[in-house]
């Protein structure tokens, strides 16, 4: 196998506050190979967006990345430079947000912002930028690009301009994607549009995404690997067939169980009781005993070890071992 | 019909809880925020006791400047703290022109510039409050003629309004009349500039309140409910009205002080400060810099903590302004 | 877009018209116009005749309109005051005023959203602290206090620069200007500083917090994570979106310095229309008072005119929203 486009490991966000030092991201680690989709999954609050800011060098002060590396090709860019870091921000990075309606500036032409972003990465002259431009429009799938260019982002519904972000986003061909809820804000009758576009997209050009969701439906649907998160921790990761059909982790367990899915057979959906601790306040030992069924002195006394990006599948003292031993 | 009149005179009996009051101000968000801005203290303190002393100038100026009998021509342009050559006499700030002390005058000037200050508030309060209360409850044209002079009002600067104002309530005035009327006409012709912020709040609250249930269902029994809404309305309006207030009061002291500088505003006879500083900088190239600095230096320290006070109030009670 | 067009003029035609109306009426009711021309020797033929010939014996709706019909043409009356055409005296004093209103006005939009820029963009700097301090007694300092302290610094204390007066002028034959001369130049430091002054704190303040505002927004974090410059994230992408707000500010403060210029004259003894104005209010010359009044309402309602028509040019979305049909 080549190199991963992207590691991490043993990642740690923290943001100091005046009582104590928070950490939204804690010991993280997972790998992301050329072409592969990892979808990283978890309530909101859990630290997977933090963790696609931290990739991307995007964290608002006063978060910072306090430990761990963070690799692209094996080459380490949590340490560079605000403007080696610029440099690798879109060419080799895209990212794509939540919102489409404002991620694009309402007062620049769609056009101008392909443009600028591939004139700031690319040696190539403003005509053959606009010849680009349009072709990247096109391969989005908006009709009529020639003509569209000049539009203005009020000009398209949200689901296009979610395709121009995309467009945005993979201008200058980088070899990763973070996709932050990209489908959040659209109508649902587009969602599955816009993550068949990036998904296509990504294996064309051997692109990786890192998908940032709450959607465990478009994890199942795009990923072929998943991370869950909880309260800043990885709490299980594995392809995404072994996660969503047989948990591990007893969170991951109730998270299944609280989402609709074709590819289980689903009986009724359950709920997990109580919710995620807010940061300042964590409990000692395993961050999901609280709420957790099987939660022992064991959970409540140490932390669960931190998962390594090869080897074990969730973080937990006592992982749920079968589905058919579990019930 | 009659439990909504009641309703309206149970209030007098919160009063036995008043004890309590002091006690829940101290504990209040309001009162915690204020303990931890050295900004809002200091300005607070600085108001008051420029505010007190203007109160009680008869009582600490040393001198009256309005007194001819106290008054000693040879005593004119004392330096500050140097005795005087030809009476021996000495003042803490100096002397004008005409042996007036410099910091008995700059007590008088305050109290007129924060009479004319205060007035002028409260009476662009009243004023904005009900025509804004009147625009929102009655609606249509009323609402329309109303806010639309607000608008027109709002496009020139105030202070130019409020020249005009003057200069208008000037020639209405037999010209006997005009030096002992110039501290009304201030009064009036700042408050006629400044009601339209009251005025817009007050309605946006007013509107609000309007399309309520219990509202609704007074006019559908046939009562008209003023008196029911104001009980709702106040209490909401309260804080930005107070916050407006405070700035406006900042505003009014500024806008006084230069319409007197300008000569269009408190006469010779009863100045304030702006009237002060006036006199004051046709001594600039003299030499005499002390009639013109106290005066100068008192206004800006009065304006400043006002100013910074109001700027205080808007942050701490946070109210949702325009 | 035609229709809004047409909507905003028939508004500014109408307050033009209020302002009119308060206008006439000050000219009609304030004192009366006979006593204020005919000295104390008047005979009843005198009196008549006058009252005829200012058309004082007609209705009152018709007054105003020929009121009306006078001013568009610069016709404004005699000053009670000087004996002189109202229109003479304005135009004279004009271009000293227009002047120092546009110095000042460049210099409070120009240094203010630089000033705002930096500040916004090295919010957490302590040059931008001890701005943003300075910029807080800025806006609570009077403005006459700022030309009176100036004054005593650089007239008195270094005597550097005139205190009063516009210094040598230029006649151009319609037009007089101190910009030609050294001393003309030098006599406008002071006032226009004075002038500007206050605007330009107001400027900057809101340039800062529009700018951080936009800096907050996603398209920022956006162009940033698309790897932009720096200086392209800062100048072309939150710049261009701060300006759009402050437009409009910026707009009724060009009005508001032409207004408060009437102080800022009256410090320096600058011979414009604002001095104009104040003596007239000292010695109640209504039409003076009034033709001040007509002008500057054509000021202010012709810049709020072009401050919304400007936005139409900036912003795209209204040229849709607004306009309806393409």
């Amino acid at each position: 196998m080549s190199d991963p486009v992207l590691s991490v490991r043993d990642l740690v966000v923290e943001i100091p506050t005046r009582n104590a030092v928070l950490r939204p991201v804690d010991h993280v680690s997972y790998d992301i190979e050329p072409g592969e989709i990892l979808g990283v999954v978890g309530e909101s609050g859990a630290g997977k967006s933090m963790t696609g800011n931290a990739v991307i060098g995007l964290l608002d002060r006063p978060a910072a990345i306090a430990g761990g590396e963070i690799r692209l090709k094996g080459q380490r860019i949590d340490n560079l430079p605000y403007e080696d870091m610029r440099r690798l921000r879109g060419k080799e990075i895209g990212m794509v947000f939540q919102d489409p309606l404002t991620s694009l500036n309402p007062l620049l032409q769609i056009g101008d912002q392909l443009t600028e972003t591939m004139l700031a990465h690319l040696e190539i002259t403003e005509t053959e930028a606009r010849t680009r431009a349009i072709a990247a429009l096109d391969e989005v799938g908006i009709p009529a690009a020639a003509s569209r260019i000049d539009s203005y982002p009020h000009e398209f519904s949200g689901g296009m301009r979610q395709r121009v972000v995309i467009a945005l986003a993979l201008c200058a061909e980088p070899s990763l994607i973070i996709a932050d809820e990209p489908t959040t804000a659209l109508d649902v009758s587009v969602q599955a549009q816009i993550i068949a576009l990036l998904k296509r997209l990504c294996r064309e050009r051997r692109t990786a995404v890192m998908l940032v969701t709450h959607d465990m439906g478009v994890i199942a649907e795009a990923a072929d690997r998943v991370a869950v998160m909880y309260a800043g921790r990885l709490a299980e990761l594995g392809p995404v067939r072994d996660v969503v059909q047989s948990p591990r982790h007893p969170y991951t367990e109730g998270l299944m169980g609280s989402t609709p899915l074709a590819s289980r057979g689903q009986h009724r959906l359950r709920q997990i009781p109580g919710s995620m601790p807010r940061l300042g306040s964590l409990p000692d030992g395993c961050a999901f005993h609280p709420r957790c069924p099987k939660a022992q002195d064991r959970c409540r006394a140490n932390p669960t070890p931190s998962l390594d990006a090869d080897q074990g599948r969730a973080a937990c003292w006592f992982p749920v071992e079968q589905l058919e031993d579990a019930q | 019909m009659a439990n909504l009149d009641t309703s309206t005179d149970t209030s007098p009996s919160a009063k036995p809880k008043e004890p309590g009051a002091i006690a829940r101000f101290r504990d209040s968000d309001f009162y915690w925020k204020f303990t931890r801005s050295p900004v809002a203290m200091v300005s607070f303190t600085v108001t008051l006791i420029l505010v007190l002393s203007a109160v009680f100038a008869p009582l600490i100026a040393p001198y009256d400047p309005f007194d001819p009998g106290s008054l000693n021509l040879m005593n004119g342009f004392s330096a500050p703290g140097v005795p005087n050559a030809f009476t021996g006499d000495e003042f803490f700030l100096g002397t004008d022109d005409q042996g007036r002390d410099v910091f008995s005058t700059i007590l008088y000037g305050m109290r007129i510039s924060l009479f004319v200050g205060f007035a002028a508030v409260m009476f662009a309060l009243i004023l904005g409050v009900t025509l804004g209360l009147i625009a929102g409850y009655i609606g249509g044209w009323t609402e329309t003629i109303i806010m639309r002079i607000a608008d027109i009002q709002l496009t020139f600067p105030s202070i130019l309004v409020a020249m005009l104002i003057f200069g208008v309530a000037k020639g209405f005035t037999p010209v006997e009349y005009r030096d002992q009327m110039a501290i009304w006409v201030l009064i009036v012709a700042i408050g006629l500039s400044d009601w339209v912020q009251f005025a817009r709040v007050v309605r946006g609250a007013t509107l609000v309140e309007r399309n309520k249930e219990y509202v609704q269902a007074a006019k559908l029994i046939g009562r008209r409910s003023p008196a029911i809404m104001l009980r709702h309305i106040l209490p909401n309006v309260l804080s930005p009205v107070l916050v407006i207030a405070t700035i406006s009061l900042a505003l009014a002291i500024i806008a006084e002080a230069t319409l007197s500088f300008l000569g269009v505003g408190a006469p010779p006879t009863q100045p304030s400060l702006g009237t002060l500083i006036r006199i004051g900088q046709g001594f600039l190239f003299s030499g005499e810099w002390w009639i013109l600095l106290f005066p100068a230096a008192t206004l800006l320290t009065l304006a400043l903590a006002v100013n910074l006070l109001g700027d205080w109030l808007r942050d701490a009670l946070n109210p949702r302004l325009k | 877009m035609l229709a809004y067009i047409i909507r905003r003029v028939a508004q500014s035609i109408l307050v033009l018209l209020v302002v009119g109306l308060v206008a006439f009426s000050m000219f009609r009711f304030v004192g009366d116009p006979i006593d204020n021309m005919l000295g104390q020797e008047r005979t009843q033929a005198d009196i008549d005749r006058l009252r005829t010939e200012l058309g004082l014996d007609q209705p009152f709706p018709v007054q105003y309109f020929k009121f009306l019909g006078g001013a568009a043409q610069g016709n404004f009356g005699v000053s009670y005051r000087q004996g002189r055409p109202v229109s003479t005296i304005i135009a004279e004093r004009a271009p000293a005023t227009l002047e120092l209103a546009a110095v000042s006005g460049f210099l409070a939009i120009s240094i203010g959203i630089a000033l705002g820029v930096f500040t916004a963009i090295r919010r957490d700097g302590w040059v931008s602290n001890v701005i943003m301090t300075v910029s807080l007694l800025g806006v609570s300092l009077p403005t006459f206090l700022i030309g009176i302290l100036l004054i005593y610094l650089f007239s008195v204390e270094l005597d550097l620069l005139p205190s009063f007066g516009r210094g040598e002028v230029v006649d151009l034959g319609w037009w007089t200007t101190g910009l030609l001369t050294s001393s003309g130049l030098k006599a406008l430091i002071l006032p226009s500083i004075t002038l500007g002054l206050y605007q330009m704190t107001l400027i900057m303040r809101l340039v800062r917090s529009e700018m951080l505002e936009v800096l907050r927004q996603d398209y920022i974090r956006f162009a940033r994570a698309r790897g932009l410059k720096e200086r392209t994230v800062n100048f072309r992408h939150a710049l261009k979106n701060t300006l759009v707000p402050v437009i409009t500010v910026t707009g009724l403060q060009l009005g508001a310095i032409i207004a408060f210029a009437i102080i800022t004259e009256t410090v320096f003894q600058w011979p414009g229309v604002g001095l104009l104005f104040i003596n007239a209010i000292q010695f109640v010359d209504i039409p003076v008072m009034a033709a001040y009044l007509m002008l500057i309402s054509v000021m202010f309602v012709g810049i709020n005119l072009i401050v919304d028509l400007l936005y139409f040019w900036v912003d795209p979305r209204l040229r849709a929203d607004r306009g309806g049909a393409h």
